[in-house]
């Protein structure tokens, strides 16, 4: 019997075992990194801003993602609820992605700009006071806490490292002023990143509280800028069927 | 299977012996076989049907199975024929445009985009049609802040079920509404007023709804309510019966859409509800449905909206 040695040494079974089970995971995944039309040539997606990505980084901490997901499918049911389908385009400055599959609440993935920062605020804080059905659970820390931010030139260097285009020298913001055009490539300066995290939450003011810098305030315009990238009335309708 | 274990009473033991339960050599049942070779069969049929195989920087991408649908230009409206090998969303392209619920919806769908307000009002078919799709619309999007049945969180979000409104409740004025969205904003006169005079003011407000306040307070409370100081006639108008084109409120029904004073228990918590409402100001904003929405949708939305507060 020949597979009595692997059977009798763990190290070798447990070896054997994850090559089996990887085969499965790189046979499906490892072909979309070198198909060409996986990531569909589209306007308008960048990377998050600074404040964008702290909310991210909320959204991650509080797991929002164990109740929503961000990827919407190609049927018609979802069509008609949440808007056009999600391209894969849309995460792919996602480290991770949010595409996730458990809906305990409605899918996120194009939330950005549907309701006002008010509801949003009012709704993270207390959802039933706005929708009374809601098993969503409160969230009032988010306008309690204020937002830390001093590292956040380090996570954005962090998410630079693999591969995300925020600049640091002066070729790489050339290289964004191309890409984005320098409004963007001026966000995404990671020496400014301080600075352009505070500006936008006052010029923004999410939280609706002029005076401070909450949690809240990051959250908020993280959701607020969900899939709200890509203009789709610039594309024909079926445009994004010829990537597939 | 008791049966099977008998008949193979004289296979080797693999010497696995466990409280005297051995572990014998038999091969696994032949329809398990069977079953599998089937599943290697099916995957092969698979492999030439659907896209399947990377293939440099691109892939196999399935044969008899292609997915037909249309391609409407934008600027010419033309539609053009598109065949494309199987995908989901050349599948939901093709779904969208034949599937049969999406053309049971469809036809309908016409019949509403080419009909008037008027025309839809009056036909009961096509009234039904408008309630049982707004509905799901009116769910999905505008249930959040206006609640499942339209009535609103008072001094967040206005009753919708209501024969009040702020901008107006003419089919085409809440179209409007909808498309383009609402900001009511009032201004907040914490500096321009000193207490007594806030005082006053508020007792006028009250004074408006039937409320019986103190009648010197009323009298100096209106004065400032008409004049440059308050100057709250300009957007309330100077019998305070609000005004369509700025959304402000009519102050002197008993509904109230900002201030709580439906839910205050004494004429004091009233007083003070009010008060808040005029020391702080208001800023409510409707989010601009014209870019989510299509504009049939909108229209069904509109005719629902319109219902739900009884029709003006
Ligand atoms: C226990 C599950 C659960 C968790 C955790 C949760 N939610 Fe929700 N969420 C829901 C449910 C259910 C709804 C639908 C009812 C409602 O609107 O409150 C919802 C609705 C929402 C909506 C409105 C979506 C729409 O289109 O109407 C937003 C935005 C949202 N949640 C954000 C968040 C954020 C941000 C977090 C993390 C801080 C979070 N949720 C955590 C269950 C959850
Ligand atoms: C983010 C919350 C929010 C959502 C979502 C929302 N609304 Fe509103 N809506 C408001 C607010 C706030 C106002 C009041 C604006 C003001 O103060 O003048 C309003 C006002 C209105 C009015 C005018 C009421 C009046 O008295 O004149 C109508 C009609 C209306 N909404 C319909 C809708 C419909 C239909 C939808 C769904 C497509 C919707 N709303 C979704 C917040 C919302
Ligand atoms: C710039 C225009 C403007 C001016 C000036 C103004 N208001 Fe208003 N007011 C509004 C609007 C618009 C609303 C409704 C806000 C909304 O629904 O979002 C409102 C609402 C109110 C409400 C709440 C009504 C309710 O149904 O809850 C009160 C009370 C009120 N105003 C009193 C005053 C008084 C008193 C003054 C003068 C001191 C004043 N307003 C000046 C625009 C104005």
């Amino acid at each position: 019997m020949k597979h009595d040695k692997i059977e009798k040494n763990l190290g070798l079974l447990m070896l054997f075992t994850m090559v089996v089970i990887s085969i499965g995971g790189l046979v499906e995944i490892v072909p979309l990194f070198h198909i060409n039309d996986t990531i569909e040539k589209v306007e308008g997606v960048r990377p998050y801003t600074p404040l964008e990505l702290r909310g991210r980084d909320l959204y991650q901490r509080e797991g929002c993602y164990l109740c929503h997901s961000q990827m919407i499918r190609p049927f018609r049911d979802e069509a008609l609820r949440y808007g056009h389908y999600s391209l894969a385009a849309e995460s792919k400055y996602d480290h991770p992605f949010q595409w996730g599959s458990k809906r305990t609440g409605p899918d996120l993935a194009r939330v950005g700009e549907k309701y006002s920062n008010e509801w949003q605020v009012q709704h993270l804080v207390a959802p039933r006071s706005v929708v009374p059905e809601s098993i969503m659970p409160n969230y009032p820390w988010l306008l309690k806490n204020d937002l830390a931010f001093a590292d956040i030139a380090d996570r954005l260097r962090a998410l630079k490292k693999v591969g995300v285009p925020y600049s640091e020298s002066k070729a790489e913001y050339e290289a964004n002023v191309k890409e984005f055009g320098a409004e963007v490539a001026e966000m995404l300066d990671i020496q400014k990143a301080q600075e352009n995290l505070i500006k936008q939450a006052q010029s923004g003011n999410y939280d609706g509280d002029a005076n401070r810098i909450t949690e809240m305030e990051a959250m908020v315009a993280y959701l607020q800028m969900l899939g709200t990238l890509v203009d789709f009335s610039q594309y024909d309708e079926g445009h994004f069927v010829q990537f597939r | 299977m008791s049966n099977s274990n008998q008949k193979s009473g004289g296979a080797p033991s693999t010497g696995h012996s466990w409280d005297g339960i051995e572990e014998l050599t038999n091969p696994v049942p032949r329809w398990w076989i069977w079953s599998f070779y089937f599943t290697v069969v099916i995957c092969i049929i698979y492999w030439i049907i659907y896209p399947a195989w990377p293939v440099g920087k691109s892939y196999t991408t399935g044969t008899f199975n292609d997915i037909t649908y249309n391609v409407v230009n934008k600027e010419t409206g033309e539609a053009t024929e598109v065949t494309t090998h199987w995908n989901t969303r050349a599948l939901l392209m093709a779904d969208m445009q034949r599937g049969k619920e999406a053309l049971k919806q469809k036809a309908y769908m016409d019949e509403v985009s080419k009909a008037s307000f008027n025309e839809i009002l009056e036909d009961p078919e096509k009234m039904a049609f408008a309630r049982s799709l707004a509905k799901g619309i009116y769910g999905d999007n505008c249930a959040a802040c206006h609640g499942t049945g339209g009535t609103g969180v008072v001094g967040l979000f206005p009753n919708l079920a209501d024969d009040d409104w702020l901008w107006g409740g003419k089919v085409e004025q809440i179209q409007a509404t909808i498309e383009q969205g609402r900001h009511g904003y009032m201004p907040d006169f914490k500096n321009s007023f000193n207490a007594e005079q806030l005082d006053a003011v508020t007792e006028y407000v009250l004074s408006l709804s039937g409320h019986s306040m103190d009648k010197k307070k009323v009298a100096s409370g209106k004065r400032i309510f008409n004049g440059q100081q308050g100057g709250c006639y300009y957007c309330h108008t100077t019998k305070a019966t609000g005004m369509v084109a700025v959304g402000s409120a009519n102050l002197t029904d008993s509904i109230w859409t900002v201030a709580d004073v439906q839910g205050a228990a004494s004429l004091e918590a009233k007083k003070a509800a009010v008060k808040t409402v005029i020391a702080d100001g208001v800023s409510r904003k409707m989010p601009a449905w014209s870019e989510r929405l299509s504009a049939n949708d909108i229209k069904l939305l509109t005719v629902f909206v319109h219902e739900l507060g009884g029709g003006k």
